[in-house]
């Protein structure tokens, strides 16, 4: 089973999103910050993560950046899932990495049908 | 809403536009036609189908079927088609016309996704096709409402969140307010027309493709056939008709056959002779 790891600072948010990914086959693990993400990263890299953008510590751009610089890193699906709308915005998470981009509010068709079109199900 | 109120939705939606509406299921017709009510300024459903079966007024009358008729769409619905469409059918035929431009059309285009999906696909190869090939793009419902969003480019953020990669929102949307609108050159692409699939025989022919996909399942089986006429009239010899899951030509006999490994897709038998 696929391993997703849902990086967002609201539990509202994860507890949503594990349900969902869940339901589409996913493992779910979670991290409320870009560091947390990054140790999980360095001890499991995970096959997906779903990335908020605004977060305390490192935000989410941050970590992508980081996380592509680590070994093994280039191999996670990374789909952003935030409240960033601007085209600017989704170029620069584009440019750093991210396959997919989901502009929040979401509901579980538009994550399942990002989750296809990065080709993770 | 009454038994009776049902009937007659379900009747007019079936004779008018070859819709098959079940009376049974209340309140989805009363969940269909709410929004028409408020817009309309009835105070309720009932109220609405009170005046229109009273004053047998043509636009509120319409205003009813189109809520009936409305069917969710998504771009690039599920990929499939679009991916036989831009790697097979479209490199075929374009080889096949030389110059002569090649005629695609989505019957029952809704507010324009499927169209546009289509568009943009175009958009993306066109470079790379041979100098001089044509492509000319048609959608038609037949609802005036429908049409308008379509014709309008703008979506919102959970329309263009339904199968459209996020690549190709950036590079075919611009961002107004909190809408997305395509971009003019995909907008222009297209031409536009109000067409009643049962009634206007009359849609013009000669089209390479069809895409006619989750229309004739919620139709009568009396419209079904002859919308599958109208479509066998309207596809070249060499043509393809892209139909929805679980939807068949079967209702016009040999008119088309299925191309195998292809779900949805049929080409039309040549040796078929269609009634004139």
């Amino acid at each position: 089973m696929k391993t997703c790891l849902v990086v967002d600072d609201s539990r509202v948010i994860r507890k949503v999103a594990r349900r969902i990914l869940e339901d589409i086959g996913f493992d779910i693990a979670e991290a409320s910050d870009g560091v947390e993400a990054l140790a999980w990263c360095r001890s499991a890299m995970p096959e997906a993560i779903l990335l908020d953008w605004n977060m305390p510590v490192m935000n989410g751009i941050e970590f992508l950046r980081h996380l592509r610089m680590e070994p093994g890193g280039e191999k996670p699906t990374v789909v952003f899932c935030t409240v960033e709308t601007d085209v600017e915005k989704i170029q620069e998470a584009l440019d750093a990495g991210a396959s997919e981009y989901i502009m929040k509010p979401f509901d579980s068709d538009i994550i399942t049908r990002k989750f296809i079109e990065a080709e993770l199900v | 809403m009454t038994r009776e109120d049902c009937e007659w939705v379900a009747e007019i939606c079936a004779t008018r536009v070859g819709l098959r509406v079940d009376p049974e299921k209340t309140y989805f017709i009363e969940s269909r036609l709410a929004p028409a009510a408020r817009r309309e300024n009835f105070s309720s459903v009932e109220d609405l189908i009170t005046f229109v079966r009273r004053t047998n007024d043509d636009r509120m009358g319409w205003a009813i079927i189109e809520a009936m008729a409305a069917n969710e769409s998504s771009f690039f619905r599920d990929r499939t088609p679009f991916e036989c469409f831009k790697n097979e059918i479209l490199p075929a035929l374009i080889q096949a016309r030389g110059h002569s431009p090649l005629r695609v059309w989505s019957a029952g285009c809704g507010t324009g996704q499927e169209i546009y999906s289509l568009a943009m696909i175009v958009d993306d190869v066109f470079a790379k096709l041979p100098p001089g090939a044509q492509i000319q793009l048609f959608g038609s419902d037949l609802s005036d409402r429908a049409m308008e969003k379509a014709q309008s480019g703008y979506y919102n953020h959970f329309e263009v969140q339904r199968g459209l990669p996020i690549r190709q929102l950036v590079r075919n949307f611009q961002k107004s307010d909190d809408m997305w609108v395509l971009r003019a050159h995909i907008r222009e692409m297209v031409r536009w027309r109000r067409l009643n699939l049962i009634v206007d025989q009359t849609a013009p022919g000669g089209f390479d493709v069809i895409f006619c996909r989750n229309v004739i399942c919620n139709m009568t089986p009396v419209a079904r056939q002859k919308t599958l006429e109208g479509l066998a009239h309207a596809l070249s010899a060499d043509g393809f008709l892209f139909l929805g899951d679980g939807e068949s030509p079967q209702a016009l006999g040999g008119a088309f056959h299925a191309v195998a490994d292809r779900p949805g897709l049929y080409a039309r038998n040549p040796a078929f002779r269609l009634a004139a």
